[in-house]
């Protein structure tokens, strides 16, 4: 009982800092969107840090270092690959960005493209997406909540009160909600991790050195690559695609658009990478795992942060680790949710209605917010299998947009509309017809060298929309040429 | 030109170690080689990005 009343405490923390954010301020849709664009470098630097820290933190990354080892490492990999992207991408994005007074990813196509049309379509792939992120952190959160209060409280309880408390404040103060809820996250989660990366490694096993050696000793080959499957080759595919596809996901794409000042990114870029080394403390946790509570079979290595902590501490430490587990869930969630549902308002709903006014606009957005809620807490309790499928490819779903954003921001016109509307539904459509039909690389082209065969599918669509997009930009301009001496809609910078 | 090549170290080294660094031995501060090797640079790529800040003349105004 004591580790449910410390994990409802926080939720309640959250839920007061979420509610007090919005004190002081008219909720239009700049501020509730993107705070008025005015955020300084620690709101900036924790909205971004947020994606560090998510319910993957707590289930996932020491999940794959319980049941997979080595290939888990990638997790700090991309994000040191994607921080150091970020000091070129998101100077240049903020600035077309608060030039063109934008609220959404899907206002970034639309202003680059003037196509109102591509905005829809890069609406439905952020959220198509996103739903699936979200309902991931609320089933993160189900698993902690319930786990941590020893089952005093039941996963669909934990769920229902995740979702409610997140709609609530999302609802009222938007992003403003999250900034305030993250500082709190970052502190907490950061405490916790380093307390049980430190102490049970040296508590099991007299340190972390020791503990390596006995891991490798009853598994041998378990913390090096396997030269089949998540080989070396599949390894760079992945971290090369989840560092382009980083900031490609709707939620820190439009988190960017808050700064109040494009030196922001530069000096988070510097800083970010070592922060997120903090996840090694998170391995160390799995590892430890590994020989501590063994037996946990397939998705139940998810829950090896917690079984050991369960196993190892007094309970009100125990509810300390679910409330920083439940933080890591509403953050994320509650970004998401904003940008989903602004999406939604900006670029389908003022589309439908051009009339709309911005306060309609705004309260559009809002009132999307719980029904987005209800949408995936629903999928949450009756989602299956389909959801972790589309999860899987989320990350290659969006890193199609990638190719299109880059020669977009080009001084010249590098794109053509067409050939990035093409190109992006080129390669979603490679990335959904791999994923669903289950066929991998070695059973399209078998002859193919093992190296090639175990490269990340996301890679091969990332391919594929680049010929496409560039092919048909070569066309589309030509044909402009031809027939009216105007070319077809190119970007503008 | 020079800022391009100090951030594309750190990438090269990352995106190398699978290939020439994918082993256990030598520990080192208590972590098996290849771990050691990912941290390492990853902690470098924050050099690097400091270097590339300061380098940059964007990040230099009277007034500011």
């Amino acid at each position: 009982m004591t580790a449910l009343i410390v994990t409802l405490g926080f939720v309640v923390l959250a839920v007061v800092l979420g509610l007090r954010a919005r004190r002081g301020k008219d909720m239009n849709l700049d501020q509730w969107a993107v705070a008025g664009r005015g955020f300084g470098g620690l709101f900036v630097f924790l909205l971004m840090a947020g994606e560090i820290y998510t319910t993957f933190t707590f289930l996932g990354a020491p999940g794959w270092a319980y049941g997979k080892g080595a290939p888990a490492l990638y997790i700090i990999c991309y994000g040191a690959v994607a921080y150091l992207v970020s000091y070129w991408l998101l100077p240049a994005v903020w600035r077309f960005a608060t030039r063109n007074n934008l609220h959404s990813q899907a206002d970034f196509f639309v202003a680059k493209f003037d196509s109102p049309g591509l905005g829809v379509l890069v609406t439905l792939v952020g959220v198509i997406a996103l739903v699936p992120y979200l309902v991931l952190q609320l089933r993160g959160l189900g698993l902690i909540m319930s786990e941590a209060s020893y089952g005093h409280v039941s996963y669909p309880v934990a769920v229902v009160i995740g979702t409610s408390v997140l709609a609530l404040y999302v609802t009222v103060s938007g992003v403003h909600g999250s900034a305030w809820t993250a500082v709190v996250k970052d502190g907490v989660v950061l405490v916790v991790v380093l307390a049980l990366g430190i102490y049970l490694p040296w508590h099991y096993f007299g340190g972390v050195a020791p503990m390596f050696r006995a891991v490798n000793a009853a598994r041998p080959g378990f913390l090096t690559l396997p030269s089949t499957g998540m080989s070396p080759s599949w390894f760079v595919s992945t971290v090369l695609l989840s560092a382009l596809g980083f900031y490609m996901w709707p939620h820190p794409f439009s988190a960017s658009y808050t700064a109040r000042d494009e030196r922001v990114f530069r000096r988070n870029a510097i800083v970010l990478p070592a922060y997120q080394l903090i996840l090694l403390f998170v391995f160390f946790v799995g590892f430890a795992a590994v020989l501590v509570v063994p037996g946990l079979k397939g998705s139940d290595g998810d829950l090896s942060l917690l079984r050991i902590t369960t196993a190892t501490f007094d309970p009100w430490f125990v509810g300390v680790v679910g409330g920083a587990g439940v933080l890591t869930a509403l953050v994320p969630g509650s970004l998401i949710l904003t940008t989903a549902a602004t999406m939604l308002a900006k670029n389908i709903y003022k589309l439908a209605r051009p009339t709309a006014s911005d306060a309609s606009i705004s309260l559009a957005a809002k009132l999307l917010v719980p029904l987005l809620a209800l949408v995936a807490l629903y999928l949450t309790f009756d989602g299956g299998g389909t959801i972790v499928s589309l999860l899987l490819v989320g990350y290659s779903i969006v890193t199609q947009l990638f190719p299109a954003l880059l020669l977009s921001l080009s001084r010249r016109a590098l794109v053509t509309r067409s050939g990035a509307v093409c190109g992006i539904v080129a390669g979603v459509a490679v990335v959904a017809v791999l994923t669903l039909s289950g066929l991998t690389l070695a059973g399209i082209a078998p002859w193919l060298p093992r190296s090639v065969t175990d490269l990340n599918v996301g890679v091969v669509a990332l391919v594929v929309n680049l010929v496409v997009l560039v092919v048909v930009t070569l066309l589309t301009r030509r044909r402009g040429v031809l027939r009216s001496g105007a070319t077809d809609a190119v970007s503008t910078s | 030109r020079l800022r391009y090549l100090i951030a594309g170290v750190p990438v090269a080294g990352i995106l190398g170690g699978p290939f020439v660094a994918n082993r256990t031995e030598p520990y080192v501060l208590g972590l098996p080689f290849i771990l050691f090797w990912f941290v390492a640079w990853v902690v470098l790529t924050s050099v690097a990005m400091a270097a590339v800040y300061r380098l940059d003349p964007k990040n230099r105004e009277p007034g500011d």
